[in-house]
């Protein structure tokens, strides 16, 4: 069987979240390999959840967030986006393959934009294979 | 352990088509805590509720999860279903799988192990909810109105109207705004000043409304329902308690600035009223251009003054206002059209800016309202030039919604007041309002000449000097037009104030791609912001005309009602709380919150959360580095469970 890889997505409530709705709403299609938890804001998101994700197993993780400027909480995502630049570095650090940690600013109107990040995505982590540097052995 | 029900909706066909619902509803079932799955057509119907409704008292159900549509949809209503049944509201989950699941996918097997996925992950977060209550505070029942246009005047007219307080705040000396500066208004080619300088009267009359001109707010503190607000009294050097308008002190005054009010068309007083029928309708002194204050001695208005109303050792001063609501109606700005340098406005004296026509119009402007060109000669040719800066993507890509129309209401105006020939140069004729096609057909009717294309130079005229020629693709005919005109009428984008983003920080606006203040949902809270008990009307939410403008006001006076008529409010029980026990006073929160909902107290040395303050964004949270702050409802066990949960299946 094709390996079908587990990817979380961490999404803001005000846009990346609203904009997979819009992706639903206007029927794009896209794989289902993607599980979204929504927070309130990308702020919300703390390094350890990434770290924890893959632990979990998850063969990528993926951050939508608004853009920057555009902050439903006016400074939120700024934080976000450099908390995240270094958690990346660190991921990197540890071994993991760069290409399995992905961080993009969706708004609420790019349903468009947020079904092609998902594609390309999914597509890159099937490409990469399963995710075994972090994810704890049962 | 909790007992936890599990409600699989179908949306009709929107859901089961590409998810096997009772399947969905059979796994659920064997997950821990579960005490009853159940799948239902609609669950959103009313026997759906009903359902729900039965099962939470029947199983004594302790947590709700519902699996259907997103939760911006209908989490609201079945909170509600919750709370009829004595369930705290916050117990539910809704898991999404229609917008995120069913509807981006044909494939049956991908859409019902992903759902599947899904539900775990509610199931594992929804045993570590926590019933949340929402806190009640006291309401402010007084608004205030920020901008003194036509938007302001309305809002704190309807407001006043129904027996509430009304602080209306205006920069200028005057109200009015800009609807106070224009001759007619299209379509109907009312007198603008017939029907606003009533308007402007009923405010000064009404007993509800406290009028503060020439003031400017300055910090904003507080929350919805306890605004507490200063604001700047900007010295005025005259008394206004003590004036009697009689003008007397603008007679004599030697001093010369350029008037605001006629677009620096002319020039006015150091002491001045901006136009004859301002309100109120009392001078002050324009420091910049006072002789007084200029040279040190002059004060001659105060030789004149009978009342003794001229103070020149008046200061600013500043006032504390406190309401419940606030609307911001604060207008806009013409596009500077002197860096579109093609067009030469600012350069040669035949280019003029729409406002600057509108006061040349009016019979109370600096020409009484006689069309004549600079030197003082009517003009034989006229072109109007549309979508200057506006609809282009060097400049600004929205359309500034009037142009057009008050365009064709020049032409009508030039028509009727001189014998000169007009010519409009368009991109497209935008007419989508009531009367305003029909008023479109008129114009065309009076021989004005249309020419598809939009001016690409206005340059001097070399075969006769002193006049210009317009140069345009007429895109109908295909053909390069030089035109030979004496005036040309630019129509500049509308653009939001220059001190737009000090608003915006003032009051914790966002702004949109132009600047632009942002509503809270473009069609359904169009008045809305996403400061709670802030609204918005006219034009600094995006351009559009009067009708609308007025009916924006009231909408936001009726919103600001909804938030003051009641005595007391909930506030949103998802904020973040600090663990005294676990906080490290390091302080990080209280340096990175945008609404300086921590604070730091000393004495305890732990940072402490203001509930009323906090929106619940959880950046708090996130950079505790003692995990003492808990983000309620997103609380660190419940991600990470969460997570978990979807990383099973």
């Amino acid at each position: 069987m094709a390996f079908e890889p587990k990817i979380l997505g961490i999404a803001c409530n005000w846009c990346t979240y609203t904009g997979a709705d819009l992706a639903g709403t206007t029927r794009l299609l896209y794989p289902q390999n993607l599980r979204v938890v929504r927070v309130m804001c990308s702020s919300r998101i703390n390094p350890s959840f990434i770290f924890r994700a893959f632990q979990l197993g998850a063969d990528g993780v993926f951050v939508g967030g608004c853009h920057p400027g555009d902050c439903h909480y006016n400074t939120g995502n700024l934080y976000a986006r450099r908390r995240l630049a270094v958690t990346k570095k660190i991921l990197e650090f540890a071994g993991l393959e760069p290409g399995r940690f992905r961080v993009e600013w969706i708004s609420a109107s790019e349903g468009n934009k947020f079904a092609e990040v998902v594609q390309e995505f999914t597509a890159q982590i099937k490409n990469l294979g399963p995710q075994t540097k972090l994810k704890i052995q049962k | 352990m909790s007992r936890i029900g599990v409600f699989v909706c179908h949306c009709g066909l929107n859901i089961a088509k590409t998810v096997r619902v009772s399947e969905l509803a059979q796994f659920a079932s064997t997950l821990p805590d579960v005490v009853v799955a159940k799948d239902y057509k609609f669950m959103c119907s009313t026997p759906g509720q009903e359902m729900i409704a039965n099962d939470i008292k029947e199983h004594r159900l302790d947590r709700v999860i519902i699996t259907a549509c997103s939760p911006l949809m209908h989490e609201q209503t079945f909170r509600k279903v919750l709370a009829a049944s004595g369930l705290n509201q916050y117990l539910l989950t809704i898991v999404n799988i229609r917008e995120q699941v069913s509807w981006v996918t044909h494939d049956i097997e991908e859409g019902t192990s992903k759902a599947k996925a899904l539900l775990n992950g509610a199931v594992y977060r929804a045993r570590l909810l926590a019933p949340l209550t929402s806190r009640v505070i006291d309401v402010n029942p007084d608004v205030m109105v920020v901008g003194g246009g036509i938007a302001g005047i309305q809002a704190a007219l309807e407001l006043a109207n129904t027996g509430k307080k009304v602080y209306l705040v205006e920069k200028n000396s005057t109200i009015g705004g800009h609807m106070a500066q224009f001759d007619k208004t299209f379509p109907t080619l009312d007198c603008s000043a017939c029907i606003l300088t009533p308007k402007m009267d009923s405010v000064l009359q009404n007993k509800n409304i406290t009028l503060m001109t020439y003031c400017e707010v300055t910090e904003v503190k507080g929350f919805v329902g306890n605004f507490d607000i200063t604001v700047q009294q900007k010295a005025r050097y005259v008394d206004h308690n003590k004036c009697n308008a009689c003008m007397t002190c603008m007679e004599k005054c030697p001093g010369k600035g350029i008037s605001e009010w006629d677009e620096s068309l002319v020039k006015r007083k150091a002491i001045y009223i901006p136009f004859p029928q301002a309100v109120p309708q009392k001078p002050i002194i324009d420091k910049e251009v006072c002789t007084y204050f200029l040279k040190g001695k002059c004060r001659l208005c105060e030789k004149v003054c009978e009342q003794k109303a001229i103070d020149f050792e008046q200061q600013d001063s500043f006032v504390q206002v406190k309401v419940g609501a606030v609307i911001v109606a604060t207008g806009y700005d013409l596009m500077d059209t002197r860096p579109l340098v093609q067009y030469g406005y600012g350069k040669y004296p035949g280019v003029y800016n729409a406002l600057e026509v509108e006061r040349l119009f009016n019979s109370a402007g600096p020409t009484g309202g006689k069309v004549t060109l600079r030197d003082g000669k009517e003009p034989q040719t006229i072109a109007i030039l549309h979508c200057i800066g506006s609809r282009d993507k060097n400049h600004y890509e929205h359309c500034s919604r009037v142009c057009c129309m008050y365009s064709l209401k020049f032409a009508h105006l030039f028509k009727e007041k001189t014998s000169a020939d007009v010519y409009q140069f368009y991109i497209d004729i935008r007419a989508a309002g009531k009367g305003y096609e029909e008023f479109y057909n008129r114009v065309i009717e009076e021989d004005v000449k249309f020419i598809r294309g939009k001016a690409a130079r206005v340059a001097q005229n070399t075969d006769e000097p002193g006049r210009l020629i317009v140069e345009a693709e007429d895109t109908i005919t295909g053909k390069f037009v030089k035109l030979p005109v004496d005036m040309v009428v630019l129509s500049p984008a509308i653009v939001p104030r220059s001190d737009s983003k000090d608003l915006a920080r003032l009051f914790n606006l966002s702004t949109d791609k132009q600047g632009f203040f942002m509503e809270r949902h473009p069609k359904l809270a169009p008045l809305s912001t996403m400061s709670e008990g802030i609204f918005i009307a006219g034009v600094c939410q995006s351009p559009k005309d009067i009708p609308d403008t007025v009916a924006q006001a009231n909408g936001a006076a009726a919103e600001a009602l909804t938030i003051i008529v009641k005595d007391k409010m909930e506030l949103e029980a998802t904020t973040a709380m600090v663990n005294p026990a676990s906080c490290s006073g390091c302080q990080n929160c209280v340096r990175v919150c945008p609404y300086g909902a921590p604070s730091f107290n000393y004495d305890k040395w732990v940072s402490e959360i203001n509930e009323a303050l906090c929106k619940g964004c959880g950046l708090c949270a996130a950079v505790c580095p003692s995990s003492a702050i808990i983000a309620r409802h997103f609380t660190n066990e419940q991600v990470l469970a969460e997570m978990e949960g979807l990383m099973e299946f």
